[in-house]
């Protein structure tokens, strides 16, 4: 162990900020991260013991007990329960032996629940093993878990067909579909990536490239909407040792896949956009971070980016273009929601854990080691190659005057084709719901559980950032559904469990406004309970993040647009009922103490 | 008209959050002109001697005395606001909720590494002591509470702000960089 920990730190030069590499790769190796482990860590790096526990603890992927040699996370968003995720996990814990959470007793299988791992398009899904398994049933999974037990290697679990795209390359024998519904300039098949760096670079000034990016108005696509090309020019402008190019491929929001989906397909295109970034801020390196459900994808992109540099669009004087000096090197996440927060990003790229930071300064004053840092979505730096390509001008025409471009929906839930729809801003709802073949219609999440889930009333509102705003994630909900127990619970606990606990507002709101909607769904809520909720959630707005000041919104929103289904569950007959019981609350100390309760009713 | 009356009580609190009423300075001068205070450690009037106006109650609930000391705010007050922290979620004190009250008791008079002459192992049993809860609840939880004043403690501005609004009835403003986390 202790060597191979010790082969691990100088693999990456012992360099503290590359902690979370170490801790992937620790973990990869011995299936977990033990005490020794920690210690030997803390020692090479020259750091306490506690700081690298720090990391360790926060993030989902790592363990500090064997997690088993077959490790299955099963992804429990409330998508992968309206296809089928109880029979799945049931037929798991059947033939496994054990329940979620815990690992056999002969250390072969262990079984976990995660996060969304961005299969909302082709659910049940599971990562096994950093393998993905979709579209899962029961006789599946008796059989996946049959041949564990037989020790077979993990490639021989795979029975399906690899997925569509370029999902059958051998560096990524995925069973992953793209499901690509709708194409637009980024998902198009008519640009050759290299294109832009070789033919339009080498005429223009970094200054000029900033100028056609913010001539198109293009707006981040991450979901925050800030404008990209005041972005890099701020970014541009500021003073620093170094600056920095961050592409944000930690999609966690539940129901986004879009990202997966361009990284599959398009890559070259996301790592020409990273390039022209670095070129027009004058940065000379660029990181990916990706989250480790995409792990699967590692081999791929590594061999993407060698193509790259062996083609020159990579590397020193790129394109005959003196000093123009641009790499990319590829950084996983390991398990955390808030990582998308781009702050906490770097955080988490500096190898810590992934709180967010207090804003300002921004990241692109003092970002990535205190250095000058852009920070853009995946989609973003796609689309940017293709406003330089064709000039600011030529983008606008596309979208609405607020919201110019195309934007890469990740659909899915109650309609027949789930996938991944390029369309321009200013699409309505309702042309989307007919787009993927949606009836009957209760409720769409728009942006995951931090955007909006709105009725029919609203169908004909329009995507946009002036409208509804939208990092890409589109959840249609039947009528067959029961919004508030098997939708705005489900967001609630996803927000307890991926908070990151620095605030208090985020840590416990969450968890008391939870525990109300439980206490109305048990049918004891009464009508105070409603306005506490709806005035409880603007505490959350004093957190610290979007994460957290946006952790209420499926109770918020739903409360908006869905009140009767709240209102039908509350107790007419009473204004107060919290259900406390004195009695039974002193019993356990009362017993422990040897007294006999005495109360004194007024 | 006469003036509004205010009580006042700390529960499972610190009475940091009584400290930060005091820390409205001489402002405390124009206080006094304008409500009078009833029930209350800043005047140590142990009972209620009227109806009260504005019950302001800091600290979560947890034991027997807490739930009647709370529920007799509730009874004599019009208006009860959890103030700070403890009152509002729980607090400091909550954290033992996630430890069952056996243990902690266990902790606190068996076990623990600084109990050293408590030989017989005797555990405060006496009826007159208030009988523990099974955890720290917020106040919310036992009665109505109609307005929540956060921070730990709420800072001085906030409740000054916080009272004047009540007693004049205007709207109290709150800036975002009065309720940011830091």
């Amino acid at each position: 162990m202790e060597n191979t920990v010790k082969q691990i730190v100088e693999k990456y030069n012992t360099n503290r900020n590359r902690l979370m590499d170490m801790l992937i790769d620790i973990q990869e190796a011995e299936g977990y991260i033990s005490r020794n482990a920690i210690a030997t860590l803390s020692q090479l790096l020259d750091m306490s013991q506690a700081d690298v526990e720090q990391t360790l603890s926060f993030y989902h992927f790592f363990s500090s007990k064997p997690r088993g040699k077959y490790v299955v996370y099963l992804n429990n968003s409330p998508v992968a329960y309206m296809f089928g995720r109880e029979a799945i996990k049931e037929a798991f814990e059947k033939s496994a032996g054990i329940k979620f959470g815990e690992v056999t007793s002969d250390g072969r299988i262990g079984l976990f629940d995660t996060s969304c791992i961005g299969m909302n398009d082709q659910e049940p899904a599971a990562i096994i093993n950093n393998m993905v398994f979709t579209r899962l049933t029961p006789y599946r999974v008796r059989e996946l878990v049959k041949m564990m037990k037989e020790d077979k290697p993990i490639e021989e679990l795979r029975k399906e067909s690899f997925g569509d795209g370029k999902n059958y390359l051998p560096s990524l024998r995925s069973m992953v579909s793209s499901n690509i519904r709708r194409k637009g300039m980024i998902l198009s098949d008519d640009y050759h990536y290299g294109t832009v760096i070789r033919e339009k670079l080498p005429a223009m000034s970094p200054e000029s490239v900033i100028g056609e990016i913010k001539h198109s108005s293009i707006r981040g696509r991450g979901g925050a909407g800030f404008p990209t090309g005041l972005k890099w020019e701020f970014c541009r402008r500021a003073k620093g040792e170094k600056h920095y190019v961050v592409c944000n491929a930690d999609e966690g929001e539940p129901g986004t896949f879009k990202d997966r989906v361009i990284l599959t397909e398009k890559p070259e295109l996301v790592f020409e956009g990273m390039a022209l970034a670095g070129y027009a801020i004058g940065g000379e390196e660029g990181i990916l971070y990706i989250r480790y459900e995409y792990r699967y994808m590692k081999d791929y992109l590594e061999e993407v980016l060698h193509k790259m540099r062996k083609e020159g669009l990579l590397g020193t004087n790129i394109s005959g273009i003196e000093g123009f000096n641009f790499d990319i090197r590829i950084q996983f996440g390991a398990g955390a929601y808030v990582c998308g927060e781009e702050s906490a990003l770097l955080e988490s790229l500096e190898g810590k854990r992934g709180e967010p930071r207090d804003k300002p300064p921004f990241p692109v004053e003092k970002g990535y080691l205190g250095c000058p840092t852009i920070i853009n979505n995946v989609e973003t730096f796609a689309t940017a190659v293709r406003i330089v390509q064709n000039g600011g001008e030529w983008f606008t025409q596309f979208g609405t005057d607020d919201s110019t471009g195309t934007k890469i929906l990740s659909i899915s839930g109650d309609c027949m084709f789930p996938g991944v729809y390029e369309v321009n801003w200013g699409f309505n709802v309702e042309d989307m719901l007919d787009m993927v073949g949606a009836y009957d219609v209760q409720a769409v999440q728009v942006g995951g559980p931090s955007g909006t889930l709105i009725g029919p009333d609203e169908f004909h509102r329009t995507l946009g950032y002036s409208d509804l705003s939208t990092g890409g994630s589109m959840i249609i909900f039947g009528k067959q559904r029961n919004l508030l127990r098997d939708v705005v619970v489900n967001f609630m606990e996803f927000f307890i469990e991926e908070s990151c606990g620095s605030c208090s507002t985020c840590r416990n709101m969450t968890q008391v406004m939870n525990t109300k909607l439980k206490k109305i769904l048990a049918g004891k809520g009464v009508a105070k309970d409603l306005k506490d909720l709806q005035e409880w959630g603007r505490v959350l707005n004093a957190s610290r993040c979007g994460l957290g000041q946006t952790a209420a919104n499926p109770i918020i929103s739903s409360l908006k647009n869905f009140r009767p289904l709240y209102e039908a569950l509350l107790q007419k007959d009473k204004d107060f009922d919290e259900g406390f019981d004195l009695e039974k609350s002193v019993q356990a100390s009362c017993n422990f103490v040897g007294r006999v309760p005495v109360f004194n009713h007024h | 008209m006469s003036k509004p009356v205010v009580a006042t009580t700390s529960l499972a609190g610190c009475f940091g959050c009584h400290m930060s009423i005091l820390d409205i300075d001489e402002r405390i001068l124009t206080l006094i002109e304008l409500v009078e205070f009833n029930k209350s450690p800043v005047d140590d009037i142990k009972t209620f001697t009227k109806p009260v106006d504005i019950g302001l109650i800091e600290g979560g609930v947890c034991n027997s005395e807490n739930v009647e000391v709370l529920k007799s705010f509730r009874k004599n007050c019009k208006i009860l606001v959890s103030l700070g922290e403890c009152a509002i979620m729980g607090g400091l004190p909550a954290l033992r909720n996630g430890i069952p009250i056996e243990e902690c008791l266990h902790e606190a008079y068996i076990g623990g590494p600084t109990v050293q002459l408590n030989k017989d192992g005797i555990m405060p049993n006496d009826d007159e002591l208030p009988m523990l809860l099974d955890k720290v609840y917020p106040c919310h939880e036992i009665v109505k509470i109609d307005y929540f004043l956060p921070g730990c403690p709420p800072r001085a501005d906030l409740i000054w702000d916080a009272l004047v609004a009540l007693v004049t009835g205007d709207p109290m403003k709150l800036p975002y960089e009065v309720v940011k986390f830091d």
